[in-house]
């Protein structure tokens, strides 16, 4: 048994998350804190993130340096190349960056050129997250996607002539999609070599646009059988590829090659928010504080401005939310979460018949006091967490 | 009846009601008709033509005070006004008016307030005409050989066919209708003609002796939130006044009156109620379970000889069983049941426990209507989620050893090898509707069991009657019937007895685990369609779990249908970073919840609604 201050900390990793919510346009399935561009003056924001990063770091003195930034959103390839240096330089004047520390920026294809690529680099990036969605015309005119599988190929290129790290984000299980024609779209994906993937089934938000079309009846999405054929097929093809999966749709070459930053979510680790509607975690006192920035950016501006206190919205988990969130997000990776992590939080410990149950009907494994699902677990790695904290 | 205003002076009530009316002054009535041929809406005219109330207190149905009957459009409880009403002779007479619900579940209602009256008025919409509880009630009214006045209402209806109704009132029932008065209850013509005739053409109360030992008969009891325990009597003998000191004859129990009165329909106190009146007492009653309806009440320190006849005694006959969602709303719902019933003493229950789903209560209710009504009002005015069971009948069981049993629960039946016969309550049901629906409305009472004993035609409309077991009617009969002739066939029915069948018990396997909550009797001949269906029912309703499931439909061992869910394959969130951590807990602590919600069976959770909904089955 562990106690609870030594089964959550900064040891699990130590990030920090930015949310820029502007992109050129919103996409139909699109369900993030995001906003259409314009020609808006992003100023009054990038100054309140370092405002609201300076506030933030100021309560974590003390710490080791930062293990990973990451520049997510929306689209934060929208930010001038300037404010990406500016607040790396703020994030190492803050709260330090370590040596291997992974700087990532999420990417669209259009924002994609040699010159700007090079000028994150000299920024900082050394990772990069490239929204590439499909590989074929019609699928991305569906997605909404303002680029074509061209661009996406083009942009994937030059990301990798400048990046040694990068990903590139498909989306599958569309309406339709057969396995022969993912098996195709996948295949030239995986043909091009890319170090890591992030393979994500089309989730229909309620909110969305997509979501409101579901509700008419106007887009069918795909059934629970065929999603599953699907993404049985993923994990074949990646695995064949050298690109097995290290999370529930994360697929890299080598360990070094996964992504350092969310490994630091799977693994419940530490992060700051910063940024519109941004969530933080923050173990402080062997407590777990759940951080989160007001969504609209011109409400973040205020909150910042007027701010007595560097959070604009903190609670602190119960024991059991602790559990259920290591547990949760912990199952998803394939090396999988210390049972006595989970158990440091839980009244009682993880029912054990329970537990039994799972294993002899294949679905989970327990490996060094690890709690592991198996392949045909992790499709339903929801479902077990349910059960496991029940 | 729940009159919530609180009691006004004399002064207020906008008019002087005659406290002395000689008897032969004196006219008790009630309004019975079909459901919705314009009784509670022809009250309301009666009611301001005699100024009971002024047009600024009026609203439609005024007499319907119930939430449940104003959004219905219904009257569920009998409802008694006392106007004032100066005829054409110059008299001032005191009419007793009752106003009396039409839909079959009802109908003991309106036995009582018949019970309590000489006349009747009839009401008959004359664009539809005679209908099933027009028969059932005006019946019911010929055997109190009350006088009866035919009111042909809603003339104003471009579909009103007077001449028509006028013949099928004298055919079907066999009533002079030369002398109906044609009225509009919505445009208010013919209400004087309506006032007139009841004075002229209804009898007076037969003569009581004022000085005679006080006999008074118990019409009705309610609750009243401000006023207690309020008691609807009808004065037979003697002298009923406050302070009296009064006894219940069947009870035994002794109260003093505080107030007696008299509705307008605002309750009014008066100094007495005398021979013929109708009115209500007031005397710290506690419990409505202590006024029997139908009781005699006498005078304690000078009780009369013996009790009046009673009435017949209300037995239900449709159970289920309800349950509460959370099991933790047990005791809650426990006393709003006990609330409830001190409105409505027709509504009964036991305790009972089912592996299902709990702890809960199985209630015994008059019909499908009462079934709905109460239910919703316990989780309208007592904010309750409830599960309901299936709606069955009272079985008659004799064992082989030759003891009776009564089965209210069909999963309470005895081993089979224990068991001579079952018996299943049967009915008489009298049916009208349009000839071209004729053929649609045969083929149901045949699927049902049906036996035809009586098909007759007036004009375009037939009416026939079958005899069918209630099983075959409580789950659905009556929707059905509306739907196949679009809303215009009409039913009554009552209950000619137990007769033995061919029944059998037919239980309900998930995962191999019988689910008692699911069991019913079924007629043998029946059984494998029935299983069938509830198979398939299930397997839509149960959601897919990790593992497969059987879902079996069984009698004995034997197994009659069988369906499987398959098992779930994916259930897993695509994208989960950061920001997703929080969701994803929200979402775990409601589906954490939501299994809360569930019942467990062996392995397999089943959500509480999808036993009602798997009940909620189109009877084969
Ligand atoms: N056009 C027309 N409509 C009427 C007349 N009388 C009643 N109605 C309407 O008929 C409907 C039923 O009227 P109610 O007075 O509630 O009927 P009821 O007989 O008391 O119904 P239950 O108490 O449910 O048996 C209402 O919508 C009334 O407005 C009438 O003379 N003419
Ligand atoms: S670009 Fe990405 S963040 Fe922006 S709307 Fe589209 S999916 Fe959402
Ligand atoms: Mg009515």
């Amino acid at each position: 048994m562990i106690n609870p201050g030594r089964a959550i900390g900064p040891q699990y990793g130590f990030g920090l998350y930015l949310h820029w919510p502007y992109c050129q346009h919103i996409c139909p399935y699109c369900d993030f804190n995001v906003y259409a561009a314009k020609d808006r003056t992003t100023e009054p924001l990038f100054d309140a993130m370092l405002a609201d990063l300076a506030a933030q770091a100021s309560q974590l003195k003390g710490r080791a340096p930062l293990s990973s930034v990451y520049f997510g959103g929306g689209t934060p390839s929208l930010m001038s190349p300037s404010q990406i240096a500016q607040f790396i330089d703020a994030c190492t004047a803050a709260l330090g960056l370590s040596e291997r520390c992974e700087i990532t920026l999420e990417a669209n294809p259009n924002d994609i050129r040699l010159d700007r690529a090079k000028n994150w680099k000299e920024a900082g990036i050394n990772r990069i997250s490239l929204g590439v969605q499909s590989l074929d015309d019609r699928a991305l005119a569906f997605l909404g996607r303002d680029h074509t599988a061209a661009q996406g190929l083009q942009a994937v290129e030059t990301v990798a002539h400048i990046f040694e790290r990068y990903s590139v984000d498909l989306i599958y299980a569309r309406p339709d999609q057969s396995l022969a024609a993912w098996r195709e779209e996948l295949t030239s994906l995986l043909s091009l070599k890319p170090p890591h993937l992030s393979l994500y089934e089309l989730t229909i938000a309620p909110k969305t646009a997509f979501g409101k079309a579901a509700q008419r009846g106007t887009l069918i999405p795909l059934d629970e059988e065929a999603q599953a054929d699907l993404y049985e097929l993923t994990e074949d093809l990646t695995a064949q590829a050298g690109l097995p999966a290290y999370e529930i749709s994360n697929y890299a070459r080598s360990k070094a090659d996964q992504s350092r930053h969310n490994l630091t979510y799977w693994r419940s680790g530490d992060w700051l928010g910063i940024g519109p509607g941004a969530h933080g975690r923050l173990s402080l006192d062997g407590v777990r504080l759940s951080t989160e920035g007001r969504a609209r950016p011109q409400e973040y501006i205020t909150a910042v401005q007027n701010a007595s206190h560097p959070w604009q919205t903190e609670t602190a988990l119960t024991a059991e939310e602790t559990a259920a969130e290591i547990l949760t997000m912990g199952l998803r990776v394939k090396t999988g979460i210390e049972q006595d992590r989970v158990n440091a939080f839980l009244p009682r410990p993880i029912d054990k018949a329970r537990l039994e149950s799972l294993q002899t009907e294949g679905w989970l494994s327990l490996q060094e006091g690890r709690l592991c699902l198996t392949p045909s677990g992790r499709l339903l790695a929801d479902r077990i967490a349910l059960e496991l904290l029940r | 009846m729940t009159h919530i205003l609180p009691l006004f002076q004399t002064s207020e009530a906008g008019y002087i009601l005659s406290m002395s009316t000689p008897i032969e002054h004196i006219r008790n009535f009630s309004i019975i008709a079909h459901i919705d041929h314009g009784k509670s809406t022809l009250a309301d005219r009666l009611i301001q033509h005699c100024g009971g109330l002024t047009d600024r207190e009026m609203s439609d149905q005024v007499l319907d005070n119930m939430d449940i009957e104003k959004e219905r459009g219904i009257t569920i409880k009998a409802q008694t006004v006392r106007l004032a009403y100066t005829a054409k002779d110059g008299i001032t007479y005191t009419l007793n008016l009752m106003d009396t619900p039409g839909h079959v579940d009802f109908s003991y209602e309106v036995s009582r307030c018949l019970a309590a009256c000489e006349g009747s008025l009839l009401v008959v919409d004359a664009s539809q005409g005679v209908e099933a509880q027009t028969l059932a009630n005006v019946y019911q009214a010929i055997d109190q050989e009350h006088e009866i006045v035919p009111v042909l209402n809603k003339v104003d209806l471009p579909a009103a066919d007077i001449d028509r109704v006028a013949e099928q009132i004298e055919e079907v029932i066999g009533l002079d209708a030369s002398g109906a008065v044609l009225t509009s209850a919505k445009t208010g013509l013919g209400i004087e003609d309506v006032l007139e005739a009841i004075v002229k053409q209804l009898p007076p109360p037969a003569e009581g002796d004022a000085s005679a030992p006080l006999k008074v008969s118990l019409v009705d009891a309610y609750y009243d939130p401000y006023l207690g325990v309020v008691v609807i009597v009808r004065v037979v003998d003697g002298i009923l006044k406050k302070k009296q000191k009064i006894r219940m004859m069947k009870t035994g129990s002794t109260y003093d009156i505080d107030h007696v009165g008299v509705f307008g329909p605002k309750p009014v106190h008066v100094e007495t109620l005398g021979p013929g009146e109708v009115g209500f007492l007031v005397a710290s009653i506690k419990d409505v379970a202590d006024c029997s309806v139908g009781d005699t009440i006498t005078e304690e320190r000078r009780p009369c000889a013996g009790p009046l006849p009673g009435y017949k005694d209300v037995q239900p006959v449709v159970f289920c069983g309800l349950f509460p969602m959370d099991a933790s709303d047990f005791d809650d719902l426990r006393a709003s049941m006990g609330k409830l019933k001190l409105n409505d003493a027709s509504f009964s229950w036991e305790m009972e426990t089912s592996a299902a789903l709990g702890m809960g209560f199985r209630c015994g209710f008059l019909g499908l209507l009462h079934l709905e009504i109460i239910q919703e009002r316990l989780s309208r005015e007592f904010d309750l989620d409830l599960i309901a069971t299936a709606p069955s009948v009272v079985y008659e069981l004799t064992m082989t050893d030759g003891t009776e049993i009564e089965l209210h629960n069909p999963s309470d039946m005895p081993d089979v090898v224990k068991v001579a016969e079952i018996r299943e309550p049967w009915i008489e049901a009298t049916i009208f509707t349009p000839d071209e629906y004729l053929g649609g409305v045969l083929k149901l009472c045949q699927d049902r069991r049906g036996i035809q004993t009586e098909l007759t035609y007036v004009g375009k409309r037939a009416m026939m009657k079958y005899e069918l077991p209630l099983n075959e009617v409580v789950f659905d009969f009556y929707d059905r019937l509306k739907s196949i002739s679009k809303g215009y066939a009409s039913f009554d029915y009552e209950l000619v007895g137990h007769r033995p069948e061919n029944l059998v018990k037919m239980s309900i396997l998930v995962n191999d685990e019988p689910v008692d909550a699911l069991a019913m009797l079924v007629h043998r001949d029946r059984a494998e369609s029935r299983g069938r269906q509830m198979c398939e029912r299930l397997k839509d309703l149960i959601p897919r779990q990790m593992f497969k499931i059987p879902v079996q439909a069984a009698i004995g061992a034997k197994v009659i249908a069988r369906e499987t869910i398959s098992a779930m394959r994916k259930d897993v969130t695509a994208k989960c970073y950061g920001g997703d951590a929080t969701r994803k807990r929200k979402l775990l602590d409601k589906q954490k919840a939501g299994k809360k919600r569930m019942r467990q069976f062996g392995k397999v959770d089943i959500p509480q609604e999808a036993f009602v909904a798997a009940l909620r089955m189109d009877g084969v």
